[in-house]
């Protein structure tokens, strides 16, 4: 155990160096937000105050306040922080979880594709895990190429069908991705952009690294366009809506604030606990963290 | 009616009328995705092990199982008779429903018996029997430590390699779960 603690500290503290050299500053931003994000795979933490009000949700990741940020201003920002999900556990997933998140003002996803490669690349020079195969860069696959030659399937026959592509995807090409060494994946189809912006070529701007079958981190060149954000979330609304999901509510702060000038920009959201377990080459997340749900 | 939240190691539902038990499970959400439970699932009556990927909080029928000790007591045509040791209720289970196991089975051996809607499926034996051997090549004295092998056939027919002074006669220890031999018995 304390040599677990001894490895996560010195994983934060990499990190920390990391982003301190590329001139980051380290930002912090609230757990309990208006509206814990839309997107219809995600289930979050209510948040109730002493006689039973509510005043929140647990942020399921600090995304919206990091933007705003960068709206009022903000070049580069990076936090590690908790981030809650409601109903995600297993092997590589805890309810209560520990998120680094970063942004770049005036960048496109290229730029943290770069950052995501050299991040995880130093950690693992600074942990004394000697890790060749994590040294950049890193293989490229479009989610097309991905199915293709895992599935034997065309993202195209999929489309329709978004159930059987996350099937397909959770089965047949997930689990073989990154196998020898870290993947990063692009070019997700639009429905599925969340709060990316669309590439020329029509596709998501998108894209998520994989080590030995495991989701490292999700990135996006941002969405810029207000409209075009309250657009997305009132389908993701309208879905939640008629799935029999809780309908959380639009954060018209942010929506605002992306509306005021949100500077073109580039955001990762990676996963410690995993990199960490990753690193190790430890069974699980929980194998890595002081304290999982289950031994509370 | 379960869900796929109530899935662990152990758990048994029923897919297409029959009852298979949870082997390895594992919880997959491809990012922004829908969420998954991958299991590997052990098909109770043929024991042929398979993987199925589940919807997560897809309902799930659970099977109706109980698991009853009982006492072997004999033959009978190609099936093996028990007793219940509390009700005192007899259940016959055939040769190929045991498989291996009726190899573990003399007069008085308690097992764990699975029934699947209240009928006899198959059986697990104690971790340990001790069986007499009844046939192998005569012993080498003195030859306690060597890593070499014979093998040796023990008194329900089961056929296991033994260390080299193990004699016809002796009584040994038998790991149920692997069919190997683990000690002799003294006396």
């Amino acid at each position: 155990m304390v040599q677990v603690l001894e490895l996560r500290a010195a994983l934060l503290s990499a990190i920390r160096h990391f982003f301190a050299d590329r001139d980051f500053i380290e930002v912090e931003t609230p757990a309990i937000v208006p509206s814990p994000g839309l997107d219809v795979h995600l289930s979050a933490f209510e948040v109730r105050d002493p006689r039973g009000e509510r005043v929140g949700w647990l942020a399921t990741s600090p995304e919206y306040q990091m933007k705003r940020l960068l709206s009022a201003g903000a070049q580069r920002i990076f936090q590690v922080c908790r981030s809650y999900r409601g109903e995600e556990r297993g092997r590589h997933h805890e309810r209560e979880f520990t998120m680094l998140e970063w942004y770049r003002a005036d960048a496109t996803s290229d730029a943290l594709i770069g950052d995501t490669e050299e991040l995880v690349a130093f950690v693992a020079d600074s942990l004394d895990q000697p890790a060749p195969e994590v040294q950049p860069p890193w293989q490229r696959m479009t989610v097309d190429e991905a199915l293709q030659f895992h599935a034997h399937l065309t993202l195209a026959s999929l489309l329709d069908d978004e159930e059987r592509f996350f099937r397909v995807w959770a089965e047949e090409v997930q689990p073989r991705l990154g196998n020898e060494r870290p993947i990063v994946v692009t070019d997700w189809p639009a429905s599925m952009a969340s709060l990316a912006k669309l590439k020329p070529n029509g596709m998501a701007d998108r894209f998520e690294a994989f080590f030995r079958g495991v989701e490292l981190c999700n990135g996006f060149g941002e969405l810029t366009d207000a409209t075009e954000q309250r657009r997305r979330f009132e389908r993701d609304q309208a879905e939640r809506q008629a799935g029999g999901l809780p309908v959380y509510p639009i954060d018209e702060r942010f929506l605002a604030d992306l509306g005021r000038g949100m500077p073109e920009s580039g955001g990762n959201a990676l996963g410690v606990d995993r990199l960490l377990m990753l690193l190790l080459g430890a069974a699980s997340i929980q194998a890595v963290m002081p304290f999982p749900e289950e031994q509370l | 009616m379960a869900d796929t939240s109530d899935i662990k190691k152990g758990f048994k539902m029923l897919l297409d009328g029959v009852p298979f038990a949870v082997v390895d499970h594992q919880f997959v959400k491809p990012g922004k995705g829908q969420a998954f439970i991958r299991t590997r699932i052990k098909n109770m009556m043929t024991g042929a092990v398979i993987d199925r990927t589940f919807k997560s909080g897809e309902k799930l029928d659970k099977a109706d199982t109980e698991e009853r000790t009982m006492q072997y007591l004999y033959p009978e045509g190609d099936t093996r008779v028990f007793m219940d040791t509390k009700s005192y209720e007899q259940m016959a289970l055939t040769n190929e429903q045991l498989g291996e196991n009726v190899h573990y089975l003399l007069d008085g051996t308690e097992v764990d018996v699975m029934l699947f809607e209240g009928r006899p499926i198959g059986v697990t034996p104690p971790t340990f029997v001790e069986l007499l051997v009844t046939e192998t090549e005569p012993g080498f004295k003195g030859d306690t430590s060597s890593n070499t092998t014979k093998p040796a056939t023990l008194e329900t027919g089961l056929q296991v390699n033994v260390p080299l002074f193990v004699n016809t006669g002796d009584r040994l220890k038998v790991d149920t779960r692997t069919s190997s031999y683990v000690e002799r018995v003294k006396g």
